[in-house]
């Protein structure tokens, strides 16, 4: 039976206290094992060879060579992963993707990969391997990619979402609109109305950890994967269904994650790694380097976008439309849609449109990144919605807090709001001292708001009570943040035990049933809940097992500060049972004490931040320094407030890294010409300023305990902010993410 | 070049001999010779830091050293920053500020803190931020670190 899972304000012992993680002592001792920290006894060396075109047909593959070298146990290609997929376009993608079948899509696109006893011998016999390749013309960029006359580069893909459906194919995969009301007849009343077309360039989610894996298949068709991932339970569904084994015979383990920002909930390297260890009956393993992560993982879309915002005389929305263009690499995705959805989603409208186009080019794959989508629609939106107070001669917060999105709100997406936090974080944005803070010559202050859904689904958490009262709560999704710190506060809090008493663990996919990946903010929600019902349950065997020991009834026993209870008067002698009482008598009372639970996580809450930016422009070269920034974002319920307050600082700060400097850049050829931290620049410490934050707690009706997720939300509106900010501190609007000192410098000397 | 030499290399106050490759990095050494795998590969091209040991008593990346520029030379990984079973106040000061996340550049992390209080006991947050600027960290936005370090200094200056 379902148990309820409502929110009940009860009172809390442990939750919200700034507990260390469990997993602290292992990460600063060099104890903690990751992708790379595993060995199989007898394993071999796995590498790719990629293609150094940007689109190409292989017209031969010559693998003799290679296979005759001393030490090379098995080579795979396309012709050693045959299509078992039955017809589902999504999986034959992801085969693809790992493996080139004819055509290479985009540099780096794994063409073969050998294992061989040692890397020098694996390397020597990627040399032997003899591709021919015949070039065919590419396109990288996604408004290129649109063009009448641009390649197309599947011919099977014919645009979904108009009707009727396109005759020819084209490299527009997906149109999603969405919205409600009537957009033109709000244009048409509003005084004044603003356009504004910007592009956003690609970005990589730079997790410091490589792809890592050790696979290891048995000719019994059972196999085992270790693998750093964000969904090791998708990760064995995934494989298994490429490589036609039988799901519950691939048991995979979770190794610590070293950042994964929705880049490791999708598989690369690793059905790839199975077929090689499969082909030479040896375990395989395979590390990417960092040329490969940027050239053959994931990263997120570019964009290009355009916003139509209309306001009346006395700011209000009267209408709001955007076209989203989003590039999704060589195959299809979702990611226009996401743009689309939450595009307007911060406010109140009556007229909103948003139309969404996900195009097909020759770049990598697309995968999530924090809020997948989000923040480069927010960039292009937030930064009108500037234009927009700017043009009613309003206050960029007294603006958007009269137009901000409030419970009983119909979202831009199609769902009616609950209690959310908009409102609330923007009257703290209002009040907060950062808006008292003096600038200084060449500085401006910029805000902006975002949102982000947050995700429930699949979950399952098994609470283990050992016999001398210590308790083992196993999880199945990964944690990225410091969930096992968070899981085992809620443990604590409902078993009514110490914190330090419980341990939890990251169960394998054997010990434990099916969870979704931690994605969509997932962790500490749906976990959490979940473990909330599998310690209630515990309790319940508890309480059977304490009336066991007094012999009276069970329904006259109660749960109390982590002890059993005797009501009634005729009971009043008996004294209290501590959990730890009960487990050391468990053998006697029915053996082991348990409790589980397995559902889907419905009831995520929706989450809302408003940031705050200060910068300064060097008017000489370009740069952009920040100066100050607040992070103020709904919790629903901080948990463990310091791992809440590390979300916000993360997400801000690859927000940072984004709007100021990262971006794949591609050259004439189709190839990208900056796969390195050198060239690729992630914000080191001495780039940023010490990130203030600010936890609302406005709890989610859904969760017994209020939470919302806070994962993601903190990326969104940073790019917006960090633009708004620069426009105000010299007069320009920029409208090319990143907004890098030579875009910023050309935009000052055109200015000028 | 010779198919293999032989490397005399202290790591943590233990001996090691070894037959090597000429070509073997350090990094690989520590991690795929004698099993010290705190030291994590990030970029293979001495950005991230997340291979920073100290050779000498000098901060390196590993990744980018080969294993024979420590022949007869003493290394210091994240392992040996524990010392007879008492953390290093830098290891305590990363584990109660919460001054990672994922966890995976915290060794760098460490060494290069440790390096940078070694020459400046008392660091302001300025000298702080730029002490640790050849380390990435992607979780944390470096708040969290800034405070460990901080303590950490508060710590062993009144030690």
């Amino acid at each position: 039976m379902r148990q309820d899972t409502k929110f009940t304000n009860q009172n809390f012992r442990v939750i919200g206290s700034r507990v260390n993680r469990p997993d602290g002592m292992d990460k600063v001792t060099g104890r903690a094992r990751y992708g790379a920290d595993y060995d199989a006894p007898g394993q071999l060396v796995g590498l790719f060879l990629r293609s150094p075109h940007a689109h190409a047909r292989i017209v031969s593959m010559d693998i003799s060579r290679a296979e005759k070298l001393a030490g090379v146990k098995a080579i795979i290609t396309a012709d050693d992963l045959p299509d078992l997929t039955n017809g589902n376009r999504e999986m034959l993608d992801i085969l693809e993707n790992s493996m080139a079948r004819g055509r290479a899509l985009y540099d780096g696109h794994a063409v073969a990969a050998v294992a061989a006893s040692d890397v020098k011998t694996a390397r020597k016999a990627l040399k032997l391997i003899k591709v021919e390749y015949e070039q065919l013309p590419h396109v990288t960029d996604v408004d290129e990619a649109m063009q009448p006359d641009a390649p197309v580069i599947h011919d099977w893909i014919f645009t979904q979402g108009v009707n009727p459906t396109p005759k020819k194919p084209s490299n527009v995969c997906n149109r999603t609109e969405m919205g409600h009301g009537d957009v033109d007849a709000g244009f048409a009343r509003a005084a004044h109305i603003i356009e504004k077309s910007y592009k956003t360039e690609q970005t990589h989610q730079g997790y410091i950890e490589p792809h890592a894996c050790v696979a290891s298949m048995g000719p019994d068709g059972s196999g085992e994967l270790w693998v750093t991932t964000q969904g090791h339970f998708a990760y064995r569904n995934v494989c298994a269904e490429l490589l036609g084994l039988d799901i519950a015979k691939l048991k995979v383990t979770s190794s610590e994650i070293g950042g994964g920002f929705g880049g490791k909930t999708h598989v690369w390297a690793e059905p790839i790694a199975l077929a090689l260890s499969r082909k030479a009956n040896r375990p395989v393993k395979v590390v990417m380097t960092r040329d490969e992560v940027f050239r053959a993982t994931g990263p997120a879309s570019s964009t290009s976008i355009d916003v139509k915002i209309g306001v009346t005389k006395k700011g209000r929305i009267i209408a709001a439309s955007a076209e989203l263009r989003y590039a999704d690499g060589a195959f299809p995705g979702p990611w226009a849609i996401l743009g689309a959805m939450t595009s307007f989603a911060c406010y109140d409208l009556k007229n909103v449109k948003t139309v969404g186009y996900d195009v097909i080019c020759n770049r990598p794959k697309v995968a999530a990144y924090r809020a997948p989508s989000a923040p480069m629609a927010a960039f292009a939106i937030e930064s009108t919605v500037d234009l927009a107070a700017a043009a009613v001669g309003m206050d960029a917060v007294d603006f958007r807090i009269k137009n901000a999105a409030k419970k009983g709100t119909l979202s831009s997406y199609g769902v009616t709001y609950g209690p959310i936090g908009i409102g609330p974080t923007l009257d703290a944005a209002k009040n907060h001292p950062h808006m008292k803070a003096k600038l200084k010559k060449n500085q401006g202050r910029g805000m902006a708001c975002g949102f982000w859904f947050n995700f429930g689904g699949q979950t399952c958490s098994t609470i283990n009570i050992a016999a001398d009262g210590t308790v083992n709560l196993s999880v199945g999704t990964i944690d990225v943040g410091g969930s096992r710190a968070s899981l085992s506060l809620i443990a604590a809090e409902e078993l009514g035990i110490p914190y330090e008493h419980v341990k939890a663990s990251v169960a394998d996919t054997a010990s434990l049933g099916h969870n979704d990946m931690t994605d969509g903010s997932r962790g500490t929600f749906s976990s959490g809940m979940a473990t909330i019902v599998a310690a209630r349950r515990a309790i319940e065997v508890m309480k059977e097992r304490a009336a066991a020991m007094w012999d009276i009834p069970v329904d006259k026993v109660d749960w109390k500060d982590g002890h059993a209870v005797a009501k009634g008067k005729k009971n009043s002698k008996l004294a209290p049972l501590s959990l730890k009482e009960i487990a050391e008598n468990s053998p006697n009372t029915g053996g082991p004490i348990a409790g589980h639970n397995e559902f889907v996580a419905d009831g995520a809450g929706v989450s809302f931040a408003s940031h705050l930016c200060d910068v300064e422009v060097d008017p000489e070269t370009g740069a952009t320094r920040i100066v100050r920034y607040t992070v103020i974002q709904d919790a629903g319920k901080a948990i463990h407030p310091d791992y809440v307050e590390g979300q916000f600082q993360g997400g801000a700060a690859q927000g940072i890294g984004w709007a100021l400097n990262e971006e794949y850049i591609y050259g004439e050829d189709g190839r990208l010409q900056n796969p390195g931290f050198l060239d690729y620049r992630i914000p080191v410490c001495s780039d940023l300023p010490f990130i203030d934050t600010q936890i609302l707690e406005i709890p989610n009706p859904d969760h017994p305990y209020g939470v919302r997720g806070v994962g993601e939300t903190s990326i969104v509106p940073p790019l917006a902010a960090i633009g708004n900010a620069i426009s105000n501190a010299v007069g320009l609007r920029m409208t090319h993410v990143p907004m890098s000192p030579p875009r910023i410098l050309a935009a000052l000397e055109a200015g000028e | 070049m010779p198919e293999s030499v032989v490397v005399d290399v202290n790591v943590n106050g233990v001996a090691y001999q070894r037959e090597i490759e000429p070509r073997l990095l350090l990094v690989e050494f520590l991690r795929e010779e004698i099993g010290l795998t705190g030291t994590h590969i990030g970029c293979d091209t001495s950005y991230c830091g997340a291979c920073t040991v100290t050779l000498n008593g000098r901060l390196v990346k590993s990744c980018t050293c080969l294993a024979v520029q420590a022949d007869g030379g003493e290394v210091c990984t994240v392992e040996g920053l524990e010392q007879n079973g008492e953390l290093h106040p830098l290891q305590e000061a990363f584990s109660e500020h919460h001054g990672l996340q994922c966890g995976y550049c915290t060794p760098g992390m460490l060494m290069a803190s440790k390096s940078l209080l070694e020459e400046n006991p008392s660091p302001s947050r300025e000298e702080i931020r730029k002490g640790i600027a050849g380390n990435l960290c992607r979780c944390t936005g470096y708040v969290n670190i800034i405070k460990a370090i901080d303590a950490a200094a508060v710590k062993m200056q009144g030690v």
